[in-house]
């Protein structure tokens, strides 16, 4: 019987140590260890393009991780895109007056949500909506209107 | 020319059937699994030996994986300077592909092989029989064991392969081609998520686990009971493993994208 206990503590020790590295791998390697989802509040705001804004996506003021998109939906009437807000308990004091842009990270990289605050006395509240929102900028449509004006602009630097 | 056609639907059919007998096989298993683990010592001894076992083969597997895939994606990514997503790269393939089937493909050679040479053994000398005799279900007490240690040992092997792959990249690309540490760590913070990369892999790894164990138990249970047979199903063993690791690798990726 003794050996039968030897095996019991080798295997436990076994499992042990799966699960050491599961969390290991789970709290320095993945989205877990940067931000931690804990009480949210919902904000909502519309935009006319989002761009390649995906569910999931940071929501960040002065460049710091706030919350996350939870949902993009398209709004059937206004045609808009209608976009809800994950944001963390703590950051709970953001001027109603607020913007928001949808910007990306590095040249080519991820779409995130940047909040710009405003000057209002007065904070948005659950389930509250962004008045001002910027849309994402499509490089494809400044490439276009960089085309389309180009000759304008040799014109003008000519004068 | 005609005999083309007929030898190819006689082998589907034989490939069909040998799904259909695999099947039958593993509803058997599951259904004397529960009153095998009354035995619960028999559970913790296979699980000893199958996956605690594997270990030393697993680490050593996981670091050099991880020190290759360093070196060789801060080559590749050096070129476009691009050195930034290495810890992503990194972590995505392991998490996600390499972790999984490297362990499997490894773990079906270590374990699966042991498995079935044993049981191969054990009907060759007429040990199975032997239990038979006495009342006792060779199914419940010898393959049903193994057959859940292999489904338990592997998502944990493929961890712990995981965790020193993410070290030996970490030694690789930091200590020794000067990537920054704190880009390493964040670039897989920002980008590997928990449940779909990480524990999608642990699913993959647990798929394949119950597919080694199934084919390993089989193999050793059908053996011929001659030497030849049982080293016969031995390399079978190696074989179907390999081939249903990468082909439902294939499908559980395409499913869970």
């Amino acid at each position: 019987m003794a050996s039968n206990r030897s095996f019991e503590i080798g295997t436990g020790l076994f499992i042990l140590l799966g699960f050491a590295a599961l969390a290991f791998l789970a709290t320095q390697t993945t989205r877990l260890a940067g931000f931690r989802a804990g009480e949210t509040y919902s904000l909502k705001a519309r935009f006319t393009n989002i761009g390649q804004l995906k569910e999931r996506a940071p929501v960040k003021l002065a460049g710091v991780t706030i919350g996350s998109v939870r949902t993009i939906t398209l709004d059937p009437r206004v045609l808009d895109a209608v976009v809800l807000l994950d944001v963390d308990r703590r950051f709970a004091e953001i001027p109603e007056d607020s913007s928001l842009s949808i910007y990306t990270s590095g040249l080519l990289g991820d779409q995130y949500v940047a909040v710009k605050p405003g000057g209002s006395p007065d904070f948005l509240a659950d389930g509250d909506e962004f008045i001002l929102t910027e849309s994402s900028v499509q490089l494809e449509e400044l490439i276009g209107k960089y085309l389309v004006g180009g000759n304008d602009g040799g014109k003008a630097a000519a004068e | 020319m005609k005999r083309v056609p007929r030898e190819l639907a006689h082998s589907l059919g034989g490939f069909l059937a040998d799904i259909g007998v695999m099947g039958g096989f593993l509803l058997r298993l599951l259904s004397a699994l529960p009153s095998s683990l009354r035995r619960f010592g028999l559970h913790v001894r296979q699980l000893w030996f199958i996956g605690a076992m594997s270990l030393t083969i697993i680490m050593i597997s996981g670091l050099f994986v991880g020190l290759v895939l360093g070196l060789q994606y801060y080559q590749a990514l050096s070129q476009f300077g691009a050195t930034g997503a290495l810890g992503t790269l990194t972590a995505l393939s392991l998490y996600r592909e390499l972790g999984p089937v490297i362990a499997a493909l490894l773990f079906s050679g270590r374990a699966g092989t042991a498995i079935t040479a044993e049981i191969g053994l054990m009907r060759s000398t007429e040990q199975l029989a032997a239990m038979e005799m006495m009342a006792v279900d060779p199914l419940r007490y010898v393959l049903a064991p193994r057959f859940l240690a292999a489904t338990i040992a592997l998502p944990l092997l493929c961890v712990v392969f995981s965790a020193m792959a993410v070290l030996g990249a970490h030694a690789s690309a930091v200590l020794w081609l000067g990537l920054d540490n704190g880009i390493y760590w964040s670039s897989m913070v920002g980008s590997v998520d928990f449940g779909h990369d990480l524990l999608g892999g642990v699913f993959k790894a647990a798929v394949f686990g119950l597919l080694i164990g199934l084919i390993s138990v089989h193999q050793g249970y059908t053996a011929r009971p001659t030497g030849e047979g049982v080293a016969y199903a031995t390399t079978r063993t190696v074989i179907h493993s390999a081939i249903a690791i990468l082909a439902f690798d294939f499908v559980l990726t395409a499913f869970l994208m």
